[in-house]
């Protein structure tokens, strides 16, 4: 008698939010169907892939493909426009490490020169990655927000110390983007987004980062996570979790031990690009099937691997 | 779909005899529906009454054995709903069609992953044998007899029944499942499974016509079945996974209730990164036989990082063996940390620790695989549990340098620690395991 597959197609949606301006915008969200299920429906857009690049040059001893990828590239601008030509990159995450006050501690002043840089090198829409420290993250947001008033970027991230300076300066006074970043629970992530829409931050206006690990270090977490507020969203019409995920991929899975330890150190284990490329694409492509709309990696193979397979799927 | 116990009521002999053990039918009607006794404990249900029910209170998906692993028997879709139960294997792919050369290369190189996580050992626990149309049986029993010496599962597809019984022949016990039961040869398939008690892999044009083949199997009375979801493409291949799943846990299709296979080798055609990230997405959502060309640890280690994190309990906390970690070449004369055994604690610390270069000596004490200050609020771990852990691994006599770095999270031990570790410098350390890098750093200078 046969199998009549059915389309498991929900009446409520992810939310649609728009990153970036001009004609490389690019809008998360927007499906009503499990992830990756475009079998299901059609994809009004298709989960996106962005490239990181750091105002610290990548450590690349070992990397010899990611060094030739980069080589010359004397400045900042030069190595995001690099990046931006990765093959299936759809946005720019610029990640000012530097910033970090137990670090190179870059002033504000010297980040915003660097983000103007990099907004002249690419045209793609930008993502601004903070250094993690509470105090200079709130400063580095606010001013690169009024620096780059008309490129419409996403800020990750504002969590439970900061979200009120940084939906403030960004998302309210410039009409930017915000990412919530929560640390793997459901709870505190609807809580974060309750808080900053009460602050008057619009829902669409918001993005969640819902926290990360690589495979194998707790993925189980993130995981569980994610399909709890899946179901949340689009089975219970959750509107607090209806904003889109964006998952920086790259941040987690370069410093776990599978991607650092040299051949030397590991003979093997075989080659450490190798390596490094694997558990960023198993990694990345684990986020996306568990609801991620949006990834951040770093190798042009990874980039070029996670665009390819949601092409497959699309 | 599971039945009300009142639905088993009604079928029942309604006597009360107590021979189930149960006060009344009635009783022993609402223990089946809930799945705590078997239908079999009743001496006197008609034979009628036990055809209608038996396949009602089948679960929804069977447990299939490949060798001494289990696949299928799953009851959720999602882990969060309850758990997963059977984690999933991974294969490599060999075909007679290949030369010799790339047949050993493959083999060796996913014979060479062979290690422990988490006291779990990783390998590619099934080999997949194709026995193509073009090639001659000899040479299919060849490449099979090949992939026999191994000592792994194979899984044998055979073009038709002159290779396959050519190919099982010469893999001997190792073989598993005999796959490539199809429209036209599942007859004679069913009947070389059956007699050699091997699982039948079912592989059609589509899931329609799979379910076809595997109804007509089941009436044949054949329940040992696998079947194969890989399809044309990559979008086809994710759609037959999930939809295989769906059918049997949400609307209850029995004949949809097996687990499956997905050939990711043959979905990426040699693209390996690509074959990584199908591998990664069909651990999640439904490969219960992931097969890649072949597996070299840089696949490896995160395909079975990933498996082993999606694959556990939710309500069961992973745990490492407590006992002391030395890392960095550490020695009797390097500092000492302490922590709790929960398994994502130990990763982060180490990891971090492994990123300082600083020599130390990790100590994972017994705190009920609890994170750090969940098992301090449950008392599993305090100075009294550090001290034991002293005690148990003869620590004050095998370590020099007297210096014991605290989690800055129960800072509050240091006052007792110090009492009852009299010698030994505690020192409280970060509260984060990602600050623990410049701390050890400022620490040694």
């Amino acid at each position: 008698m046969g199998f009549t597959a059915k389309a498991q197609v929900y009446k409520a949606a992810i939310q649609e939010t728009v990153l970036g301006a001009g004609e490389k915008a690019l809008t998360l969200g927007g499906a009503r169907t499990q992830p990756l299920c475009a079998f299901d429906e059609a994809w009004k857009n298709a989960p996106a892939v962005g490239v990181e690049v750091s105002d610290i040059p990548f450590e690349t001893a070992g990397l010899p493909a990611l060094a030739a990828w980069y080589e010359g590239c004397g400045s900042f601008g030069d190595r995001v426009k690099k990046a931006a030509e990765m093959e299936g990159a759809k946005f720019i995450c610029l990640h000012f490490e530097g910033a970090d006050p137990g670090g190179e501690n870059k002033s504000v002043e010297e980040i915003v020169a660097l983000a103007k840089e990099a907004a002249a090198a690419t045209d793609l829409p930008l993502v601004i990655a903070g250094c993690k420290n509470v105090e200079k993250d709130q400063a580095l947001f606010s001013a690169v927000s009024d620096a780059l008033p008309d490129r419409n970027p996403l800020f990750l991230s504002a969590r439970e110390e900061d979200y009120k300076t940084i939906g403030a300066a960004c998302a309210m006074a410039n009409g930017h983007k915000v990412g919530a970043e929560s640390a793997v629970d459901i709870n505190l992530a609807k809580q974060l987004n309750v808080l900053m829409t009460q602050l008057g931050v619009p829902a669409a206006g918001i993005v969640m980062n819902l926290g990360s690990a690589a495979a194998g270090y707790g993925f189980e977490y993130v995981a569980s996570t994610m399909d709890r507020v899946k179901a949340a969203a689009l089975e219970q019409n959750d509107t607090m979790l209806q904003m889109p995920v964006i998952t920086p991929v790259a941040l987690e899975t370069w410093s776990v031990k599978e991607s650092i330890m040299s051949e030397a150190d590991m003979p093997e284990w075989g080659s450490q690009e190798e390596r490094a490329i694997e558990m960023e694409i198993v990694t990345a492509s684990a986020c996306l099937t568990s609801g991620s709309d949006a990834v951040i990696l770093r190798h042009p193979e990874s980039v070029k691997t996670i665009a390819a397979m949601i092409a497959a799927l699309a | 779909m599971a039945l009300k116990g009142l639905d088993i009521f009604k079928l029942s002999p309604k006597t009360n005899c107590k021979d189930c053990g149960c006060p009344t039918c009635m009783a022993f009607s609402m223990k089946v529906a809930r799945g705590a006794m078997t239908l079999d404990k009743c001496p006197h249900m008609s034979p009628e009454s036990l055809a209608k029910l038996s396949s009602a209170t089948e679960p929804p998906m069977k447990t299939i054995s490949i060798g001494e692993h289990k696949l299928g028997g799953e009851t959720v879709m999602l882990r969060h709903e309850k758990t997963l139960v059977n984690r999933n294997l991974y294969g490599a792919f060999l075909c007679a069609n290949m030369p010799d050369e790339e047949i050993d290369k493959r083999i060796a190189e996913s014979m060479a992953v062979d290690y422990e996580r988490i006291g779990e050992r990783m390998i590619v626990e099934v080999l997949y044998v194709n026995a193509p149309a073009e090639q001659s049986p000899e040479r299919c029993a060849e490449v099979a007899k090949k992939a026999a010496e191994t000592g792994r599962d194979l899984v044998i597809e055979a073009a038709d029944e002159e290779r396959a019984k050519a190919a099982l022949a010469s893999a001997g016990a190792a073989a598993k499942v005999l796959a490539g039961a199809n429209a036209a040869n599942w007859e004679v398939f069913n009947a070389l499974a059956t007699a050699k008690k091997l699982v039948l892999g079912v592989k059609a044009a589509n899931l329609s016509e799979a379910h076809d083949i595997i109804e007509k199997l089941e009436a044949a009375g054949n329940k040992n079945l696998i079947v194969d979801v890989t399809g044309g493409s990559i979008k086809e291949a994710f759609a037959n996974a999930m939809q295989l799943r769906r059918a049997a846990l949400k609307d209850g299709d029995r004949s949809f209730g097996y687990p499956s296979i997905v050939n990711t080798a043959r979905l990426a055609r040699g693209d390996r990164h690509m074959q990584a990230a199908l591998a990664s997405l069909f651990t999640l959502r439904y490969g219960s036989i992931v097969v890649l060309d072949s597996m070299s640890y840089a696949e490896a280690l995160p395909l079975y990082g990933l498996r082993q994190n999606i694959f556990t309990d939710p309500q069961k906390p992973m745990k490492v063996e407590p006992g002391v970690y030395p890392l960095n070449g550490a020695d009797e004369n390097s500092p000492c940390c302490v922590t709790v055994d929960f398994a994502l604690t130990y990763f982060v610390v180490s990891g971090e620790l492994e990123r300082s270069g600083v020599p130390i000596n990790m100590f994972i004490t017994d705190a009920g695989g609890y994170s750090v200050l969940t098992s301090w609020a449950a008392g599993k771990f305090s100075a009294g549990s550090i001290e034991k852990f002293f005690k148990d691994f003869d620590i004050d006599s095998k370590y020099k340098n007297k210096t014991l770095i605290l989690p800055g999270k129960v800072a509050v031990l240091k006052g007792e620690l110090e009492a009852r570790l009299p010698g030994w410098n505690i020192v409280v350390g970060t509260t984060e395991a990602i600050q623990l890098v410049r701390f050890l750093r400022d620490f040694k200078s």
